[in-house]
């Protein structure tokens, strides 16, 4: 059987990770049910929301079921909707001993969840210098991808449509630019409601993806969440093999020396 | 779905059962398999009004009780105990019994216990709005109770309450003080639901245009026979109950849904899934009602009379993950 060779490796940070599927904890039925989809997943990265995990409580019945030698678990700001407040969160996560990455989402509105540009990069300013490894949850927009890479980001996270609409990527023109501009791994974040949304995120150059809802809240989130890992490696097999349809901005072409 | 198909899905054009399944795929969607739990904290019966529906109706011949401080302490150890970290306090309408600043100096000590805090209480101005925000409230439920003026009239016959455009305007005097979510609904059973719908569909619609920063929810408290007796006039029946949560779900797919235990534990363990994304548990609805045995009067009678634990077992049991977190206290 033809596989991904080995040695393609998604790194963040100087960290490597075999899987190119990161996942969210929130929404599902059971923490049981969340750690057998994280499994089934093949997922290395997962996202907490802090407002969900009582730090107080070593027994916090979400993080109780994340193996941290297993999963890097990634604290995420959710619920914050200043640059203040997800500041403030982050480096609550790091008094309680959790991990200095974290997931930078700044979102004022808390209907369709949408990131707010401004206050994200100044929060990813001052966590950069604090020493955090900021992954920022970003709409579609090139030139603040470039700022926040430009500010130390590790990643950039696009949304590929608001976040648990499933309605896929709705944002590529601007995630083709963002791709074919990075110089850090592009993990297209929100919106992705089947394994085909992540096949198509990969073959267009990203270098992960994040999904939450679309395995969370399907019938079977554990065969969902299997099902997302075979979209996830095709795309990116494709990516590799070359596709003769791409769009000629998401795939890099040798520069002509005339 | 734009106010046309809405008020299709309202006239009663679209059977039920399709509705259900669309409403709760959309529930599923935005809010997974779970379910946020609160618990009611009532401080004080004492009321100047005479809602005509309502147990704390000034001529309600029940014990008045306004818990001090230690009583409202012991309550909430209470409900602490039980795991809740989502409060809801609230009192009747007697500003020189319970007034900003007694509520100011118990929200500042139950924040120590609880992780939010939200109050429904009578409407305020902006800055008593806020002054309560900083004392550690992050939201504000108040219902118009009717949206149709000439009933409000009547079922308000005297005291501040008859002011319909004061309660009306509280909803956004609270956003604007910046209060971070806030509840709305109308009492089912005072006037005809499908134009009271019509108009919370308004209203919710207005505010979330001019405050997009708050989180607005909707709730659906059914009248339930309070000490008034009061007589139903407009009663609801349990398919158009549903058939309101699905048409303000398909509505407005990304609120919060709020469902108390007025309602029987069977018909909540049937119906949530169309639409709730938080209900109370074990609710006590008199002052002093779960620790201090006061035998005050209550606001309305319990439908659903189960444990905390037993409807997290029912929640369960249907698929669903009971959250006690949802809220960090640096979030305001």
């Amino acid at each position: 059987m033809y596989t991904v060779e080995m040695k393609d490796l998604l790194v963040i940070a100087k960290k490597k990770f075999k899987s190119r599927l990161l996942l969210g904890t929130g929404k599902f039925s059971s923490p049981q049910v969340m750690k057998k989809a994280l499994e089934a997943s093949g997922s290395e990265i997962v996202t907490v929301a802090l407002r969900r995990v009582d730090l107080e409580n070593p027994r916090d019945h979400i993080l109780g079921y994340i193996n941290p030698k297993k999963y890097l678990i990634l604290p995420n700001t959710s619920g914050a909707r200043s640059a203040d407040e997800a500041v403030r969160l982050a480096r609550l996560a790091k008094a309680f001993g959790l991990p200095t990455w974290v997931k930078l989402e700044v979102t004022p509105d808390p209907r369709f969840l949408l990131p707010d540009p401004i206050e994200t990069l100044k929060a990813a300013e001052i966590l950069v210098k604090e020493g955090f490894k900021v992954l920022p949850y970003i709409n579609a927009d090139p030139v603040l991808a470039k700022r926040l890479e430009e500010a130390g980001c590790v990643t950039v996270m696009p949304l590929g449509s608001p976040i648990g609409s499933a309605q896929g990527i709705r944002t590529r023109a601007n995630i083709e630019i963002i791709i074919q501009q990075a110089k850090v791994p592009v993990v297209v974040d929100a919106g992705l409601g089947s394994p085909a949304h992540a096949a198509e995120a990969l073959e267009m150059g990203a270098a992960a993806v994040l999904v939450n809802t679309a395995i969370a809240a399907a019938d079977d989130p554990v065969a969902m969440a299997a099902a997302f890992k075979l979209g996830v490696a095709a795309g990116r097999q494709a990516y590799l093999a070359g596709m003769i349809g791409g769009s000629p901005l998401a795939r890099a072409s040798s520069p002509l020396h005339l | 779905m734009n106010r046309r198909e809405f008020e299709r899905i309202i006239r009663g054009e679209i059977a039920l059962p399709d509705l259900m399944v669309a409403a709760r795929r959309e529930t599923l969607k935005h809010f997974g398999r779970t379910i946020q739990l609160y618990a009611p904290l009532y401080l004080s019966n004492e009321c100047v009004n005479s809602c005509i529906y309502c147990g704390f109706n000034r001529r309600s011949k029940i014990k008045r009780v306004t818990l001090t401080l230690e009583e409202a302490l012991q309550e909430a150890d209470c409900v602490s105990r039980e795991g809740f970290e989502h409060l809801l306090v609230l009192t009747g309408e007697y500003p020189s019994k319970a007034p900003v600043s007694y509520l100011r100096q118990i929200i500042t000590e139950l924040k120590k216990k609880f992780t939010s805090i939200s109050i429904e209480v009578y409407p305020m101005q902006t800055e008593e709005y806020r002054s309560l925000i900083e004392a550690g409230v992050d939201g504000l439920t108040i219902y118009q109770e009717t949206y149709h003026r000439p009933t409000y009239q009547a079922v308000h016959p005297d005291g501040p309450k008859r002011d319909y455009d004061w309660r009306y305007g509280a909803p956004a005097r609270a956003a604007e003080a910046g209060m971070r979510k806030v509840g709305l609904g109308f009492l089912l059973g005072l006037y005809d639901w499908r134009e009271e719908a019509l108009k919370l569909a308004e209203h919710v619609s207005s505010l979330l245009k001019d405050y997009w920063q708050t989180q607005l929810q909707i709730s659906f408290p059914r009248i339930n026979p309070a000490e008034t007796n009061y007589q139903v006039k407009y009663p609801v029946s349990d398919a158009d109950f549903l058939r309101l949560i699905c048409a303000l779900r398909l509505l407005f797919p990304e609120i919060g849904f709020t469902l108390s235990t007025r309602e029987k534990a069977a018909f909540r363990d049937q119906i949530f899934q169309f639409g709730m994304t938080q209900m109370s548990a074990g609710s006590k609805t008199a002052p002093g009602g779960y620790a201090l045995d006061a035998q005050s009067g209550k606001q309305f009678d319990i439908s659903d009379e189960r444990t905390p634990q037993e409807v997290v077992a029912a929640l369960r049991a249907a698929g669903y993950e009971p959250v006690w977190k949802d809220w960090e206290r640096i979030l305001g």
